[in-house]
């Protein structure tokens, strides 16, 4: 039994409003932890594109910036939270959601592999990114996302943990099959629910 | 090598805090007694572990501020954001306990075999690896010649000033100050951060074959150890420890 | 965010490898350069440990440890070896 403190964070509290929004084993961030896999990237928008690809790779829709920017976007507030046990309450984005991007091709795919600039995936299912759960997100807090922070865009799928919502996101390749993405293939759980606290896999 | 001591595989443990030492108003030096310590060499590190109420644990690493066979000791500098560090400079107090393993490293280490001549570089908190080396180096009274460049706020942000200041010039060590934000009325010494500018004028030159360690926030190690290598000193000679966080260059 | 280097995950790797790591000689397998383990760039250190190569950020070790247990990816280094 380690030695433990009841004065080390005895700031951090839990808010007696906000108990119930945390998932088991979670605590409440005061910031905003950046955790990264490598580098920042930083693509120049007149070249970014986001793209719905086909198993094999090839493009079935793809989107410039500004053509992302014409679409219908909106405004969100969602609670993260992340694998390493912070959680972030009442965040606010605006992005596209995923259910726009989907719509706009035909497709019978049950899976989809989220894939980013610096070479990131994270597999996901269809199902998990429709029906208004998950946003193709460029803004955060009022602002353009920090490419700190996953800018230009980045993938928002609150309801899984959030090594799900894949930063510097550039497009989905369908799969018929679940595939492990970068995480899940060193360990950490295909699915990711919070609530049923599964962090790594067999949980 | 200490004795016959079984080689035990790196884990944690649990150090009792036995004194401190207020360096500067944002800075603690603190004193531990670690069951089984079976000793260090100077420019290693301990990390330290600290466990809330909730379970919630957080890890960070720390320099040993001491010389091998001295007592084992950590200085700690307050992160304006830290989580972790002002608890330890602030809150803890003598004859707690915390979790520490250690020591920890390899590479960034000196003993007198390492000879000379030596240059170190230190970027605020990383002037405290950098002090353990100077004092090994008195421990064995090693006459390997030493410059010591410490980039810090001002002055009174120096940590160990009045042993750094004990120095002199004396005994073939050499501390040059670059204050980067706010220097005393009167102070003729540097007063910006590390260029290669002032490196030229402060470094061994590199046909003494010197041996350097750089040591401080990533920003800092990356200007300087860039600056040695631009005065021609060879990649393999220059060690480099970055710290996380913008302490204090 | 800038990376840290090996120093900042030495007892880490000393945990999981039983042995002081930092000095070893690691070879990147995408561009070959060579240098010591404690200079590579460190990244995360949360999810899990991510060293990268210094000078073309290639992926050369993923360390997580999960249950008490220790995922280790050495795939992107063409050599590790004692100094």
């Amino acid at each position: 039994m380690p030695p433990v403190f009841s004065r080390f964070r005895h700031r951090r509290e839990v808010p007696d409003d906000a108990a119930g929004r945390l998932p088991p084993g979670q605590y409440l961030a005061t910031g905003f932890p950046v955790l990264s896999a490598g580098p920042t990237p930083h693509t120049p928008l007149s070249t970014w594109t986001f793209s719905i690809e086909r198993q094999d790779g090839s493009a079935l829709k793809s989107w410039t910036w500004d053509e992302i920017q014409a679409l219908p976007a909106e405004t969100v507030t969602q609670d993260i939270h992340c694998v390493t046990r912070w959680t972030k309450l009442d965040t606010e984005w605006r992005g596209v959601s995923i259910d726009t991007l989907l719509g706009a091709v035909e497709h019978d795919s049950d899976y989809a592999m989220a894939f980013c600039d610096g070479g990131y995936t994270t597999n996901l299912p269809i199902e998990d990114l429709t029906d208004g759960k998950a946003w193709l997100a460029f803004e955060y807090g009022g602002e353009p996302l920090d490419p700190e922070h996953g800018g230009p865009a980045r993938l928002l799928v609150p309801h899984l943990y959030f090594w799900k919502s894949a930063k510097w996101a550039r497009g989905l390749r369908l799969m018929d099959t679940d595939e492990p993405g970068f995480w899940e293939t060193y360990g950490y759980h295909m699915y990711g629910d919070p609530w049923l606290e599964q962090r790594y896999s067999g949980d | 090598m200490a004795g016959t001591a079984v080689q035990r595989r790196l884990t944690w443990t649990v150090a009792t805090v036995t004194g401190e030492v207020r360096e500067t108003p944002s800075v603690r030096t603190l004193l531990l007694d670690v069951p089984g310590w079976a000793g260090h060499r100077a420019g290693q590190h301990l990390d330290v572990r600290l466990t809330a109420e909730d379970g919630y644990a957080a890890e960070r690493s720390y320099s040993i501020a001491t010389a091998a066979e001295e007592p084992v000791s950590i200085t700690v500098e307050r992160l304006d954001d830290g989580e972790v560090s002002p608890f330890l400079t602030d809150d803890l107090q003598v004859g707690e306990q915390f979790e520490v393993r250690g020591p920890v490293g390899g590479y960034f280490v000196w003993e007198k075999a390492s000879g000379g001549p030596l240059l170190l570089l230190a970027g605020g908190s990383g002037i405290v690896p950098l002090r353990a080396i100077l004092r090994e180096r008195s421990r064995t009274g090693s006459d390997a010649p030493v410059r010591l460049l410490y980039s810090a706020r001002s002055l009174p942000d120096v940590i160990y000033r009045a042993e750094l200041d004990g120095y002199g010039g004396l005994d073939g060590v050499e501390v040059t100050y670059t204050l980067t934000r706010h220097q005393p009325p009167g102070w003729t010494g540097y007063a910006r951060r590390v260029d290669a500018a002032l490196l030229g004028e402060v470094a061994w030159p590199a046909g003494e074959n010197p041996l350097a360690f750089v040591c401080g926030p990533t920003s800092f190690v990356e200007t300087a150890s860039q600056g040695l290598v631009g005065l021609g000193y060879r990649p393999g000679r220059v060690k480099t420890e970055r710290f996380g966080g913008t302490g204090g260059a | 965010m800038e990376p840290l280097d090996g120093n900042a995950v030495a007892g880490e790797l000393a945990e999981v490898f039983g042995t002081e790591m930092t000095t070893f000689t690691a070879t990147c397998g995408s561009c070959g350069q060579v240098g010591p383990l404690a200079e590579v760039a460190v990244y995360d250190m949360e999810m899990g440990i991510v060293i990268r190569c210094r000078g073309c950020t290639a992926l050369l070790v993923v360390i997580t440890r999960l249950r008490g247990m220790s995922c280790v990816d050495l795939t992107g280094l063409a050599a590790l070896e004692p100094a």
